[in-house]
């Protein structure tokens, strides 16, 4: 087990290291459109694999919560349209990722008692009460969403050098790559891991089911808070447009492809989205009113069909099959005299899937 | 749930109160204008009853099969196309006389069945799709209801993109026959209200209610049905064939989806979008009625079209224009509810 955890740490840092060398190798164009909007897009993916990974609870209100970290964040600083109030950008992310927070953990304690699917509706439900919430509050969203927004000096204009925002979205995804994978081994994480396998047996051993799941909805917040902030700094405004259901399928459709129960998924899910968003246009054949480069989301949706049918575990799930069978033909050539074979370090990794192998909520 | 008395007590007692300064509120308005406040309520019961048609399909499916059919309000927009697409293709009644067409659309003249007929060819292609769907994708899957959901999201978003290119982005909307009328006197204070939402919507809906009910209570199809809702395993063990039950309910939810569609089509509008509105009414509507249960639905449906058409008017104290924060007011019946009853006002655990 330590290997693999070594390995994993090692891997990480390389490709951190990699990650960071990135503008002297690639274009300003791949960068910004590709890797700083994977590295975002691949945070928001991380607050919903934490939830489902190791909280056993899928849900679709991330973006939603990142919403209103981006339009608080948006409204609290200068900005064209919205509240006319103009806060230091610094306390503006701050306050922006509280109120994500506090809105969290009121949707984490009133969705907390149900279980599996009716959690993926509840908080189906949430996000697009949000969404909404904003397309009808115009105070808040401007007509026209709320444009031009002012960013931390740190940032400088992405559009001019979009080099500075990639570091800023790089470091912020290895700090909460790192913390999640912190918290998990704290007695706080082992037990949200405890209620997703067995909830009853939790409550019977004096866990407060409900108080740890609203908390680590209250976690899964912050984490999508950051990417809602993120997005802003990324798009420099935002609208309600940004986060409607399509949206929130969107963010569901790169943890899927990522692999819903490895944290890594989500920017591996992140990378390859923005990959074929942007290249899917060009070199999709044109089939009729069908298939062409007008219909992206045919084209995601038959790859998030594909992934689901063939790999619950998606890509890194695939990459993880293919190493367990060749180190498994190597280990049973060793006469089968170390039977653990398992891959990775937490048991949703060698059980992969298990939300989708049960049958209904448990009594 | 191992809690205190007192913990049970407390949200009963804010709902009761909350209820009372509601029901307050409303009277208060009631009294001031009755004839809006008759017109405001129709519009709730009406939307209501649209509401039950679609989603008393998704919690039929729902309560016999544990699938979420995410794709059910793409079944409700498709219904709606199909039949617009077939009422303008082959019953747009050219006018008499002069071979030239200057009518605008508002004059176009329809026969009764250039209404009832797109409307049950557009109900068959839902059924359908909706069994083709189960056969194809969820039969193999059956058990594992989360991956089922996401199937069910994956084949909404290619639907919903291939209906944005195939039907285009522009508003339509289905029209009633010529020969209905436009709207009815209600007999207070001169009161009108449309006919197409008091007569065929609501009967519609009463009608389907009925059915459903007696379908369910009354027929062997039903007593299976119910049986299965509560364990499957023992329906099949007694040699029913629960595949084909499985797959006849898909249809008839499919089915109600999709004349939702047209209902909707000619009562609202049919543009991109309202597979999702319809999907997320849906989903309110079995979260607080509970999943499974058709009298949970109608009076989730019931609960959420009057909390609409009462938020839309009457968020307003004095000078204080609070209607555009009515969606807060579902989101506040949402958390009512679950508060008190996790699994919805008659969900039964799985």
């Amino acid at each position: 087990m330590t290997d693999t955890r070594r390995t994993t740490w090692i891997g990480t840092g390389v490709a951190v290291a990699l990650l960071a060398l990135a503008p002297l190798i690639f274009t300003e164009y791949f960068v910004s459109v590709i890797l700083t909007q994977a590295l975002w897009l691949g945070v928001a993916a991380a607050s919903l694999i934490f939830l489902s990974g190791y909280a056993g609870m899928v849900s679709l209100g991330q973006v939603g919560i990142y919403g209103v970290a981006g339009f608080v964040f948006a409204n609290l600083v200068a900005a064209d349209g919205g509240l006319d109030v103009a806060l230091s950008p610094y306390l503006a992310v701050v306050l922006a990722v509280a109120a994500a927070v506090l809105v969290g953990l009121v949707f984490g304690a009133v969705a907390c008692r149900s279980e599996g699917i009716y959690f993926l509706m509840i908080t189906l439900a949430f996000s697009v009460i949000i969404y909404y919430f904003f397309s009808q509050v115009t105070q808040l969203s401007g007509f026209g969403g709320v444009n031009s927004v002012e960013l931390p000096g740190l940032i400088g204009d992405p559009g001019a050098d979009p080099v500075p925002l990639f570091y800023v979205s790089l470091a912020a995804s290895a700090l909460i790559y790192a913390g999640i994978r912190y918290l998990v081994r704290t007695p706080f994480g082992l037990t949200l891991q405890g209620i997703r396998d067995e909830p009853a047996r939790m409550r019977a051993l004096g866990y407060n089911v409900g108080l740890h799941k609203t908390l680590a909805f209250g976690v899964g917040a912050l984490v999508a808070g950051v990417a809602g902030v993120l997005s802003v700094f990324y798009n420099q405004r935002i609208s309600p447009g940004s986060v409607n259901i399509s949206q929130a399928i969107d963010v569901l459709v790169v943890a899927v492809v990522g692999g819903l129960y490895r944290l890594e998924g989500a920017w591996i899910g992140a990378l390859v989205f923005g990959l074929i968003d942007n290249y899917s246009r060009e070199y999709t054949p044109e089939i009729g009113t069908v298939l062409g480069p007008d219909r992206f989301n045919t084209l995601i949706g038959i790859v998030f069909l594909l992934i689901v049918l063939l790999s619950p575990g998606g890509l890194v799930g695939i990459w993880e099959q293919l190493r367990a069978r060749s180190r498994g033909v190597g280990r049973t050539r060793m006469a089968g005299l170390d039977a653990d074979v398992t891959v990775g370090d937490t048991p949703a990794a060698t059980a992969p899937a298990p939300a989708l192998k049960e049958g209904g909520p448990r009594r | 749930m191992g809690r205190g008395q007192l913990g049970d007590w407390a949200p009963r007692a804010a709902l009761v109160a909350v209820g009372v300064i509601v029901v307050g509120w409303l009277a208060i308005k009631a009294a001031d204008d009755i004839g809006t406040f008759v017109t405001v309520t129709l519009n709730g019961v009406t939307l209501a009853a649209l509401f039950f048609v679609v989603a008393s399909g998704f919690t039929l499916i729902f309560g016999l099969m544990r699938v979420v059919n995410m794709a059910h309000g793409s079944f409700y927009l498709l219904g709606g196309w199909i039949a617009f697409t077939i009422q303008d293709k082959a019953f747009r009644e050219q006018p008499e006389g002069l071979g030239f067409d200057l009518t605008p659309d508002s004059d176009l003249q329809f026969s009764l069945a250039g209404w009832v007929v797109p409307l049950i060819l557009a109900c068959l292609a839902i059924a359908v799709v909706g069994l083709l769907l189960q056969q194809l994708l969820l039969r193999w899957n059956q058990g594992q209801d989360l991956r089922q959901a996401l199937i069910t999201i994956a084949v909404s978003v290619i639907a919903a993109d291939q209906m944005l290119a195939h039907f285009g982005g522009v508003t339509q909307e289905i029209q009633p026959p010529s020969g209905w009328p436009t709207s009815v006197n209600l007999g207070v204070e001169g009161t009108r209200f449309g006919f197409f939402r008091l007569v065929v919507v609501l009967g519609a809906a009463i009608v389907i209610g009925l059915l459903l009910y007696v379908v369910i209570r009354r027929t062997k199809f039903g007593m299976i049905v119910r049986a299965g809702v509560d364990d499957r395993q023992m329906v099949s063990a007694l040699g029913i064939n629960v595949q084909l039950v499985f797959a006849g309910a898909f249809i008839i939810g499919a089915l109600l989806a999709g004349f939702g569609g047209v209902l909707g089509g000619t009562m609202i509008a049919l543009q991109p979008g309202e597979d999702t509105a319809f999907l997320l009414n849906s989903l309110i509507v079995v979260i607080i009625g509970g999943m499974g249960s058709l009298g949970g639905a109608a009076i989730g449906a019931l609960a959420l079209g009057l909390v609409d058409a009462y938020g839309d008017v009457y968020l307003q104290f004095g000078s204080q224009d609070l209607t555009n924060y009515s969606i807060l007011l579902t989101f506040a019946l949402l958390v009512a509810v679950l508060a008190v009853r996790p699994l919805g006002l008659f969900g039964r655990p799985a």
